[in-house]
């Protein structure tokens, strides 16, 4: 057994052991298992959230983008950034709500806006759908991290299915509980790796950052700015919006919102989580050290740019201690997302048929949803072919078309009622359905359409027909909501 | 205390190499400054929000 193992061994139980101690002294309930009584301050929330953003994605998918397309990277630190100065506005808005209608979950959220259990049931599937492959996409990505650092000694679904029971354990011990915990150990890691080696590795090897980026612009021009086409500044201008809007639905980053003390807490993370956003850029300078340094690596294969240059450059020890952060990376989000889908579906579907159900019933029916869910991602880490990689693409696609529905709400709107928040959505999710599985472009309507419109991102063409969809039903079908609302009154729902 | 209309500038707000800034090609420099504007902005919006006085001790 090699010493990186022994250390990679070592943060596991150390993550074992933080999320089921998380959980020491409270009553477990669903309220403190699902968004932990709404009682999280500042530093948890911000932990939480950061946690979103420093995924298996930064060590692999942020080195791996800069490697493979240069500068188009710098859309996920951008839209992340703007999410935070948007939800300053909309965020307390959501917090408020739902403090004031008891709500735990996002279909929840959607259906207490809109009096429908049918919104609810579509938003639980939505939701779910467009949380499966971020599961996979982290176990994988675990199971890559672990095995690459061990220099093979453990294979990647071995790895995965490690992690997978580590995450599962606590999730069902302590729930958010657990995750917020092991949060802590995980953020102090990954800025010390992340910063250490974004600065080390470009000294080492160039003698600094400028004369990396020089060294860069010596063998792949193109890398250091936007492409005139594809990944163009139209792209990168429709890509960070939409994903701006997308962020706080997914619903894991939701789950996160309902789990705060107060208003005052998300706008406290809302100020200081651009900064520490822009942490990410030092995982790009090792990709785009990679490309001189690692050249070759084609397609997927980018994605390992970070972890061959860190066995190259280190003793098995150092390499350890990366490892072993890279499997928190993969825990914590981990843990957050099948938390909240188990949550989602356990108000979206069970406590509509069994609306009388004890609190303990409710509980253990969302810890079955749990082990379900992280199951059939397990499922797709050892099957999974092109479904997840279309599923993928179309994730962040699908969940920004709850964005009109939620935005009409906050004004109580006679544009927008159930009907058309429904008609609106699955018009929207089958326009981001048919793009993943036919890679539909404006092009392909608009034959001359210049390339500046073209490279626009699909989910906006989607949102904006969404939009169109959903007002015009909505118009049409409000003397219905009026008559259905008369003779049967609805749920109280308090509004903002 | 309107100001928050300022959130509406980091939307409104480069794709050169030359020249480099504190070692950084433009375009990443500019993304960077972009960054740290954007946190600037919010920070002023949460010390002039009015809903915010009073949870400093929270």
């Amino acid at each position: 057994m090699n010493s990186a193992l022994i250390i990679i061994f070592l943060f596991a139980a150390i993550a074992l052991y933080l999320g089921i101690r998380a959980t020491f002294g409270k009553k477990m309930s669903v309220d403190e298992f699902a968004v932990g009584n709404k009682g999280f301050g500042t530093l948890f929330i911000f932990l939480l959230i950061a946690g979103e953003v420093y995924t298996t994605f930064t060590f692999l998918g942020g080195s791996g983008w800069a490697y493979s397309n240069g500068s188009a990277a710098y859309y996920v630190p951008m839209y992340i950034c703007l999410a935070y100065v948007l939800s300053y506005w909309v965020i307390p808005k959501v917090w408020i709500f739902a403090k004031k209608n008891n709500v735990i979950s996002q279909p929840q959220y959607f259906m207490k806006s809109y009096n429908s259990k049918g919104l609810g049931i579509v938003v639980a599937f939505i939701g779910t759908i467009a949380l499966i492959p971020y599961i996979v996409i982290q176990l994988k990505g675990l199971g890559i991290i672990v095995s690459e650092a061990s220099y093979g000694a453990i294979t990647p679904t071995m790895a995965s299915t490690i992690g997978a029971v580590i995450v599962t354990v606590y999730v069902v011990i302590s729930g958010i509980h657990g995750s917020a915990w092991t949060a802590i150990l995980k953020d102090i890691m990954i800025l010390f790796v992340i910063v250490f080696l974004g600065i080390y590795i470009p000294y080492h090897y160039f003698g600094g950052i400028q004369p990396m980026f020089e060294a860069v612009q010596a063998v792949k021009p193109d890398a250091l700015t936007l492409a005139p086409e594809g990944y163009s500044v139209s792209w990168f201008i429709s890509t960070i919006v939409l994903n701006a809007f997308g962020f706080y639905l997914l619903p894991q980053t939701f789950t996160v919102i309902l789990s705060a003390k107060s208003p005052s807490t998300l706008k406290k993370n809302a100020v200081t989580l651009p900064l520490y956003t822009i942490l990410i850029l030092f995982a790009f300078f090792i990709g785009f050290s990679a490309i001189v340094q690692v050249p070759g690596l084609q397609g997927a294969d980018g994605d390992l740019s970070l972890l061959r240059l860190v066995t190259q450059t280190f003793d098995p020890w150092f390499v350890g201690i990366v490892g072993g952060a890279g499997l928190l990376t993969a825990l914590v989000p981990v843990s957050v997302m099948i938390t909240s889908g188990a949550i989602g579906l356990m108000t979206g579907f069970y406590k509509l048929i069994k609306p009388n159900s004890t609190d303990r019933q409710q509980l253990t029916v969302s810890k079955v949803f749990v082990v379900l869910i992280i199951l059939t991602a397990y499922i797709f880490v050892l099957k999974g072919g092109n479904a997840l990689a279309i599923l993928n693409i179309m994730s962040y696609g699908l969940i920004t078309q709850l964005v009109p529905a939620m935005a009409f709400n906050f004004f109580n709107s006679k544009y927008m009622n159930k009907f058309g928040a429904m008609a609106g959505i699955l018009t929207g999710v089958f326009i981001v359905l048919f793009n993943a599985v036919t890679s539909f472009k404006l092009v392909n309507i608009f034959p001359n359409i210049p390339s500046v419109i073209n490279d626009i991102n699909i989910g906006f063409v989607a949102i904006l027909v969404n939009i169109a969809v959903g007002v015009i039903v909505s118009l049409l079908t409000n003397s219905i909501v009026r008559k259905q609302n008369q003779s049967n009154m609805p749920d109280e729902v308090i509004n903002y | 205390r309107y100001f928050q209309l300022l959130l509406i500038v980091p939307f409104l707000m480069a794709n050169r190499v030359e020249p480099y800034v504190l070692g950084l090609p433009f375009l990443l420099f500019w993304i960077v400054l972009w960054m740290v504007l954007s946190s600037f902005i919010l920070f002023i919006v949460y010390k002039l929000d009015p809903e915010n006085e009073g949870s400093e001790t929270e």
